[in-house]
């Protein structure tokens, strides 16, 4: 315990130990915040929906914070619904079952971009009367702009890009554009916009609703992609996945390796031969295209992949290396003295042996999460990630097959691949210090 | 000359006949590594044959192949030519039953596997379900040798690149250790850890994106163009961020881990002794320090490249870099079988080539080998 106490302070004398720590410490708070906010069916269940779930964001769209760093504002996402109260709803009833409704919702705008589309969601619910409707816009100069009138089923979507005839009303090609400006000078007009929406309903029991939704050009923390879906939930997700596969290959991988490297050491013979031409075929045996193959052929499960993983990586270069500190270790007085007394092969293993090589297994450890954490992110890449996981790889995969990198969405690709970046190197850095601390050859050189 | 005039004829011929001990000694040791290896791409490609058709892959492949061959002749004779379509789908249906035994198809698994290897081993390795050759053809063979030259164009430029900037850099360092250079190199190795592709996205966000200097992917222009020289300039262009890539990607790792190895052996005591005769610093470098740890090295280096070898196969994707491993996604998208078990094969061959063209560099510069132990 002493020692592990000394390694310890030794390891805070490296900044770049301290800096690996903290991160890894980091994202395990926020892998387990992440999993007791948004469990896993939850997770699952939004990842994998359509527009029902997201449809209140708007495609492509950067993170909101985009605006403190770019002279031009775009305007931002936002729904509002009169069933919550988001929007001022004035019900009149008058006679013969017709009820009077009018909807309102006035916002600033003060952005220098015109959103992505603005959509009004009426739902009501009649025998056989349908309910009517009719939209208004008032602008900030004072016009006032009749929008559309519309008989509304059950459930009803009106999409202000799509209609033609509100085009024609307003000269214009594009409308959102056209409404968000000055007729005149055909600039962008700022300042407080209201929608108003007078429906009335001609059953006693009629309910009327509506949910007004704005698009932007940007959207929260961390933007949308091409499904609408919210970024943050595939960003915070990854991490544990990430730590998760890592972790396991790592230790799995390590482990065994050791494991079999004292077998095959200390019995010798055609144990030690055997090992020794599985490494070699192992050598020759191509990881990533036998990979890709499994997870085409069989399954793209992350406990598939997980698997296949750690059986392909045991026999590599660090059994060879394990190998020969066993060989010598075999010679030592203590081991003879084991065997003097008795003790079993088993015992000499796993009680002897095996913990002689602690120190070289931590860091070894450490310093290959990073590359299974990568290599989930690269079979993601190429399109054999998880299915149904929200991962970081994922991400890249959906902002590479939609182009990100041609249109510009550098958002999209960056933020999985600076996260991913900063946990690699974090266990990357720490695993170097730990190498350092633990083999004193290096440190001297 | 003079050397030549004073040494007696009894010298030259056991100088000669040390020239053909020493040669034969190689031929031995190559002739013996070329088995050892043969050996294990066999059973490579074995295992890989017995994953693939776990799920019965392979013997689709074959299957499907067969079918598509009966059913065109069957199609082509005039004979069958009015046949009710019925009784000619049974006629098909018989001639592939009895094909596919004749190929033994109906054999236990463990024989099939067997005969596939051997057709595996031989490159044969069937035909493409969607994709073709640029000459049209739908060998798997053809598709995938196609392929190879742009694979070995990105690899070697790479990996030659690499190999000799890093031991030079390595060297200079070593020789001044402790220096801000040197820490650098020290602090930055750990991001070897990220790989080559991950390094590609940010060269191309850099380089294409936003300077708009390189172009984003592909191996050349498009339309290509018609001589030469600007041929090669274009895929020089093209080449660059993805070789850039690879190289980024192990240059920090290889530098420290060579520059470690030199500083272990400036400490021996030959090289202290060495420097105590008053040798050049450029002698003891080159003849006293580069010359032992060169083995290690190489060693070193061929471990690299395996890595590398297929962590290219995301390189290539990512950049549109017409290879092997871009074939090798689109087969994955298309879900074209062959295409997949076929390139496997390939990288366990380019793999085993790999690691005999190293042991070929090895057995030159190792005394041990070349002077026997």
């Amino acid at each position: 315990m002493d020692n592990i106490g000394a390694s310890f302070k030794k390891l805070l004398q490296y900044p770049s130990a301290v800096a690996g720590l903290f991160v890894i410490l980091l994202m395990v708070i926020v892998s387990i915040y992440t999993m007791i906010t948004i469990p896993y069916p939850e997770a699952i269940r939004l990842w994998r929906g359509g527009e029902e779930v997201w449809y209140q964001n708007p495609k492509f769209a950067p993170p909101a914070w985009f605006n403190l760093f770019s002279d031009k504002k775009f305007s931002e996402s936002f729904a509002v619904n009169s069933a919550d109260g988001g929007m001022e709803k004035i019900v009149e009833p008058g006679n013969d079952g017709v009820t009077n409704y009018s909807i309102t919702h006035e916002f600033d705008f003060t952005y220098d971009v015109y959103p992505q589309d603005m959509l009004l969601y009426v739902k009501s619910s009649f025998r056989e009367k349908q309910p009517f409707v009719s939209v208004e816009w008032l602008t900030p100069d004072g016009r006032t702009i009749r929008i559309s009138n519309f008989a509304v089923g059950e459930k009803f979507t009106y999409r202000f890009s799509q209609d033609d005839k509100l085009s024609l009303k307003l000269r214009a090609d594009e409308n959102i554009p056209a409404l968000f400006s000055n007729p005149e000078t055909d600039e962008i007009l700022k300042g407080t916009y209201k929608l108003i929406i007078t429906g009335t309903t001609f059953e006693p029991d009629s309910i009327l609703d509506v949910e007004f939704v704005v698009h932007g050009q940007v959207y929260g923390l961390a933007g949308t992609d091409h499904a609408r879906r919210d970024l943050t939930l595939p960003l915070l997700w990854g991490a544990p996945v990430a730590l998760a596969f890592g972790l396991m290959a790592a230790i799995g991988t390590s482990v065994l390796t050791m494991i079999i490297a004292a077998v095959g050491t200390w019995y010798g013979k055609w144990v030690d031969q055997l090992v020794q031409r599985i490494t070699e075929v192992n050598l020759v045996l191509p990881f990533f295209a036998l990979m890709i193959m499994i997870g085409t052929f069989y399954s793209r499960s992350i406990w598939v992949i997980l698997t296949a993983t750690i059986l392909l990586n045991i026999f590599t270069g660090a059994i060879l290396a394990y190998r020969a500190i066993f060989l010598q270790v075999k010679e030592s007085m203590y081991i003879e003295a084991a065997k003097a007394y008795g003790a079993s092969n088993r015992r000499i293993i796993f009680m002897y042996l095996i913990p002689r090589m602690i120190p070289l297994l931590i860091p070894g450890l450490v310093q290959a999460v990073p590359l299974f954490v990568f290599l989930e992110a690269s079979l993601a890449v190429v399109g054999l990630g998880d299915p149904v996981l929200p991962t970081w790889g994922k991400i890249i995969q959906d902002a590479q097959a939609n182009g990100a990198l041609y249109k510009g969405y550098y958002y999209w690709i960056l933020e999985p691949a600076i996260l991913l970046v900063i946990t690699g190197l974090a266990f990357a850095f720490l695993g170097f210090v730990l190498d350092r601390i633990f083999n004193p050859r290096l440190r001297e050189i | 000359m003079s050397a030549v005039s004073q040494t007696s004829p009894g010298e030259i011929v056991a100088k000669r006949s040390a020239a053909v001990n020493t040669f034969l000694r190689m031929a031995r040791y190559i002739a013996l590594r070329l088995l050892t290896l043969f050996t294990t791409v066999v059973i490579g490609v074995y295992l890989t044959i017995l994953i693939a058709n776990m799920g019965g892959y392979v013997d689709n492949i074959l299957k499907g192949q067969i079918r598509d061959t009966i059913t065109q002749t069957v199609a082509n004779n005039p004979a069958y030519r009015n046949m009710d379509p019925n009784a000619r789908k049974q006629l098909i249906d018989e001639q592939v039953a009895l094909e596919e035994k004749r190929r033994g198809l109906d054999t236990p698994i463990a024989i099939r596997n067997v005969r596939h290897l051997v057709n595996a081993l031989k490159l044969d390795l069937g035909r493409a379900i969607n994709l073709t050759s640029d000459s049209g053809s739908k060998q798997v063979r053809l598709i995938l040798l196609e392929r190879l030259p742009a694979t070995l164009l990105l690899m070697g430029t790479s990996q030659l690149f690499l190999f000799f900037s890093s031991v030079l850099i390595a060297l200079n360092l070593s020789r001044n250790y402790g220096n801000f250079w040197d820490k650098l190199v020290i602090a930055l190795s750990p991001t070897s850890a990220v790989p080559s592709w991950f390094y590609g996205i940010f060269l191309i966000l850099i380089f294409a994106a936003g300077f708009r200097a390189l172009p984003f992917g592909g191996m050349v222009d498009s339309p290509p163009p018609s001589n030469t020289f600007d041929y090669a300039v274009s895929v020089g262009k093209h080449l660059m961020l993805p070789g850039g890539a690879l190289v980024i990607s192990s240059f920090f790792l290889s530098v420290y881990n060579y520059r470690t190895f030199f500083l272990i052996y400036s400490s021996e005591d030959y090289v202290e002794m060495a420097r105590a005769k008053g040798l050049h610093s450029k002698d003891i470098e080159r003849r006293y320090i580069l010359r032992p740890t060169l083995p290690n090295i190489i060693t070193n280096f061929s471990l690299l490249i395996i890595g590398l070898w297929t962590g290219a196969l995301f390189t290539e994707t990512v950049f549109f870099w017409p290879g092997l491993g871009r074939t090798l996604f689109q087969a994955v998208g298309l879900y074209d079988t062959p295409i997949i078990v076929g390139s496997t094969i390939i990288y366990a061959y380019m793999l085993a080539l790999t690691v005999f063209l190293l042991d070929f560099v090895y057995a030159a510069v190792d005394p041990r080998v070349r002077i026997g132990n």
